[in-house]
C-alpha cells in the first residue's frame, strides 16, 4: 500500500524528538493565543516567522500549523467560559456554550467542543491525505495560463467572500500585488519601486510585511477598544461526557465537519463562515429550534467541528496547489518559500518527508490538543486574567527583535513600523488586510505566469480562454463577481454578516 | 456637510487608493513598457496602477452617494508611540546594544496603552528582557551585544 508507506514516512519524521517538541510547542502556543482574545493566529505566526529561519523547514511548518489549528481549540474555551470569542471563529460558540456554562454544564460544553474539534480535526487531516495526491497530480497538467487564471480566481474569491466591501478588498489585492513587485525584476534585472535603497533590491521582506500588517496595526487597533472580561467562576466539573452525550454530539459534529471541510477548500472562506453555517444548519434541522441560544449542545458541537475541519482542509490548496485561501495560509506559504521550498504541486514529490511529516504531526497535534484542553483547562482560564497592557509591549518586542534578526538590518524594523502605520490607516477605513497579503504572496508568481503565457502564445490574449482549465477558473471568477452585483445575494451577505456581528 | 466627507470611510479610502495608484503610475512611467509578447518591467505595474485608480474612483463615488459611515476617532498618539518604540529599538540596538534598546522600547510602547503604571512597566521590562536574552541570545544564538557604544 502506497498510502501506508506515506504514513510510515510521515510518522517517522513527526515522531523524532525534535519535531515532537515543536508540535507540542505549536499546539500549546496555539491554545494559549486561542484563549486570549485580541491575539490571533495571524499575529502569532507572523511574529514567530523570523525566528523559524534557523529551523529545518519541516519543524518550522509543524510548529506554525500547530499554532493555527490549536487556536481553534483554545478559542472555544474563552467563548464558553467568558462569553467572548477567543478567536473570531468561536464567536458563534458563545451563543449556546456560555448558556451551558451558566446552567452549570460548562464542563460538558468544554468537553463537547474538544471532542467535536478532535473528530473534525482528524477527518480534516484524513482529507488532506486523500485529496492531496489527486489534486497535485491534476495540477501537474497546468500550463502558465492555467496558473494565472487559478490565481485570479483565488484573489477574486478571497475578495468577494471577505467581510465588508468587495471593492475595497479588490483594491487591497492590487496594493498587495504592488508591494510584491518591489525589488529586482527577475526577467530584466531592473529595480522597481526601490527608491534607490539597496535594502529594497530584494523586495519588501515577507516577515516585514506580515508583522507590520498583522501585528503592529492590530495592536494599535486593539488599544482603542477597552474591553472588560469577567471569567465565569462556576466549577467546571463533569468534563467526562457520558455515552448518551457522545451520541447526541456525534451527528451534529459530523455535519459540522462536512460543512467546514467544504468551506476550508474554497479560497476566501474559512473557519468563521463554516462555524456560522454549521450553526444555522443545526438550527434548521432541530425538532425544537427554540432550544438554540438556551444552551443546546448541538449549538456547540457543530460549529466547533466546522471551524476545526476548515482549519485543516485549508491546508489542501496551500500545500498542493501553492494557492493560499486566507491570510494565515498565506503566512504558512510564505514560511515555505522562506525556507527554500518552491510551493505548488511539486511539494509532495520533491519534499515528501516534509508533506507527510506535517500531515502526521496534525494527527499527533489534534490528540495532544484534547489532552491540553480538557484536563488542563484550569491553567488556560487563569491566563485570561493577564491584562492586555502586559501583552502588547511584549508583542511589539517580538515584532522589532524578530524583524531585526532576519537581516540584522535596522531598515527592516523601520519599514515594518511604517507598514504598521499604513495597516492601521487601512484598517480604520475598513479595508480588510488579508487580500493585501494574498496579493503580495501571489503577485510575483502571477506576473511570471502572465509573461510566460503570453510569450508562448505570442501575445495572444485568447490563450486564457482556449485552455479549458483556465477558462473554467476565469468563468468561476466572473460568476463570483457577478453574483455580488445581484441585489438579492448582496443583501443576503450583508444579513449574514450582521447576524455574525450580533453573535459576538 | 464638508466635515462629513472628511470623515467618510469610503471617500477617504477612495482618495487614498487614487493617490497610491497615481504615484505608482507616475513611477512606472520610468520603466520600459515592452510589448505584450515581451513584457518590459513597466507592463504589469502600469496596468495595476490604472486598476487601482479605477477602484479608488469607484469607491469614492460610492462613498459620496451613500454618505454617513464615519470613521471612529483616530488614535494617532498610540500608533505614533508604537512606531516610535520600534524605530528607537532599531536605532538603539545598533548604537547602544540590545538591553538599552529593549528598555527604551518597553517604556515608549507601554505609554501607548490606556493605563501606564511605572512599576508594572519596570517589572515587565526586566522580565521580558531576561526572556529575550535567555531565548534569543543564549538559546537561538543571535549575535547581538547586550551593551555597545557605536557612534
Amino acid at each position: 500500500m502506497e498510502l501506508l508507506d506515506h504514513f510510515a514516512l510521515g510518522f517517522s519524521v513527526a515522531l523524532t524528538f525534535q519535531n515532537l517538541a515543536y508540535c507540542v510547542l505549536g499546539v500549546a502556543l496555539g491554545t494559549l493565543i486561542g484563549v486570549l482574545p485580541g491575539v490571533g493566529p495571524s499575529v502569532t505566526i507572523s511574529m514567530l516567522l523570523p525566528f523559524t529561519f534557523g529551523l529545518a523547514p519541516v519543524s518550522a511548518l509543524i510548529m506554525l500549523s500547530g499554532i493555527y489549528y490549536g487556536a481553534q481549540y483554545g478559542g472555544s474555551t474563552t467563548a464558553i467560559l467568558v462569553n467572548l470569542p477567543g478567536e473570531a471563529s468561536a464567536a458563534i460558540t458563545c451563543l449556546d456554550g456560555y448558556q451551558m456554562a451558566r446552567q452549570g454544564r460548562g464542563g460538558k460544553a468544554l468537553a463537547t467542543a474538544a471532542i467535536s474539534s478532535f473528530i473534525a480535526g482528524c477527518i480534516g487531516t484524513l482529507l488532506i491525505v486523500l485529496l492531496g495526491k489527486p489534486l497535485s497530480s491534476w495540477a501537474f497538467e497546468f500550463g502558465a495560463p492555467d496558473y494565472f487564471s487559478l490565481m485570479v480566481m483565488g484573489l477574486v474569491s478571497a475578495s468577494v467572500l471577505a467581510h465588508g466591501d468587495m471593492l475595497k478588498a479588490l483594491a487591497m489585492v492590487v496594493i498587495g500585488l504592488f508591494i510584491g513587485l518591489v525589488g529586482t525584476d527577475v526577467n530584466s534585472g531592473f529595480e522597481r519601486f526601490t527608491f534607490d535603497l539597496p535594502e529594497l533590491a530584494d523586495g519588501v521582506g515577507f516577515t516585514v510585511l506580515a508583522v507590520g500588517i498583522f501585528a503592529v496595526s492590530e495592536v494599535a487597533i486593539n488599544l482603542e477598544q477597552n474591553e472588560t472580561r469577567s471569567v465565569f467562576k462556576a466549577s467546571i466539573a463533569g468534563l467526562l461526557p457520558s455515552l448518551a452525550d457522545l451520541r447526541t454530539i456525534l451527528l451534529p459534529a459530523l455535519r459540522g465537519t462536512a460543512i467546514g471541510a467544504f468551506f476550508g477548500l474554497l479560497p476566501g472562506t474559512g473557519p468563521s463562515i463554516s462555524a456560522f453555517s454549521a450553526y444555522m444548519l443545526e438550527k434548521k434541522l432541530a425538532r425544537d429550534p427554540s432550544r438554540f441560544g438556551q444552551g443546546a449542545i448541538e449549538g456547540v458541537a457543530a460549529p466547533e467541528a466546522a471551524n476545526n475541519a476548515a482549519a485543516q482542509t485549508q491546508f489542501i490548496p496551500t500545500l498542493t496547489l501553492g494557492i493560499p485561501g486566507n491570510a494565515t495560509m498565506a503566512l504558512i506559504l510564505g514560511a515555505l518559500v522562506m525556507n527554500g521550498i518552491q510551493p505548488g504541486p511539486t511539494v509532495m514529490t520533491r519534499n515528501p518527508e516534509m508533506f507527510w511529516g506535517v500531515v502526521a504531526s496534525m494527527f499527533i497535534g489534534n490528540a495532544l490538543l484534547v489532552a491540553l484542553n480538557l484536563p488542563l483547562v484550569g491553567i488556560w482560564v487563569r491566563l485570561l486574567s493577564v491584562p492586555y497592557r502586559w501583552l502588547f509591549p511584549s508583542i511589539i518586542m517580538f515584532c522589532a527583535l524578530g524583524n531585526y534578526s532576519v537581516n540584522s538590518s535596522a531598515i527592516d524594523v523601520y519599514l515594518c513600523a511604517g507598514i504598521g502605520v499604513l495597516g492601521y490607516v487601512l484598517a480604520k477605513l475598513e479595508c480588510p488586510p488579508a487580500p493585501l497579503v494574498l496579493g503580495y504572496v501571489l503577485g510575483p508568481m502571477m506576473e511570471e505566469n502572465l509573461r510566460r503565457a503570453l510569450l508562448l502564445a505570442q501575445g495572444d490574449f485568447t490563450v486564457f480562454f482556449t485552455s479549458p482549465i483556465s477558462l473554467g477558473f476565469l468563468m468561476a471568477s466572473l460568476l463570483l463577481l457577478v453574483s455580488m452585483v445581484l441585489p438579492t445575494i448582496r443583501r443576503k451577505k450583508a444579513q449574514v454578516e450582521s447576524e455574525e456581528a450580533g453573535a459576538t | 456637510m464638508k466635515s462629513d466627507i472628511a470623515k467618510n470611510k469610503d471617500v477617504l479610502a477612495g482618495l487614498l487608493f487614487m493617490a497610491m495608484g497615481s504615484i505608482a503610475f507616475y513611477i512606472s512611467l520610468g520603466y520600459r513598457f515592452g510589448t505584450t509578447v515581451r513584457m518590459g518591467p513597466g507592463y504589469f505595474p502600469r496596468v495595476l496602477s490604472l486598476l487601482l485608480v479605477g477602484f479608488g474612483i469607484t469607491i469614492l463615488i460610492k462613498g459620496i452617494r451613500k454618505r454617513g459611515k464615519l470613521v471612529s476617532q483616530w488614535g494617532w498618539v498610540s500608533v505614533g508611540l508604537l512606531t516610535l518604540a520600534m524605530v528607537l529599538f532599531g536605532f538603539m540596538i545598533e548604537a547602544l546594544g540590545l538591553l538599552p534598546a529593549l528598555a527604551t522600547m518597553f517604556l515608549v510602547a507601554a505609554y501607548a496603552g490606556n493605563e501606564f503604571r511605572l512599576r508594572e512597566v519596570f517589572v515587565l521590562t526586566v522580565v521580558m528582557s531576561m526572556f529575550a536574552v535567555v531565548v534569543f541570545i543564549w538559546g537561538l544564538n543571535l549575535p547581538y551585544p547586550l551593551f555597545a557604544w557605536n557612534f
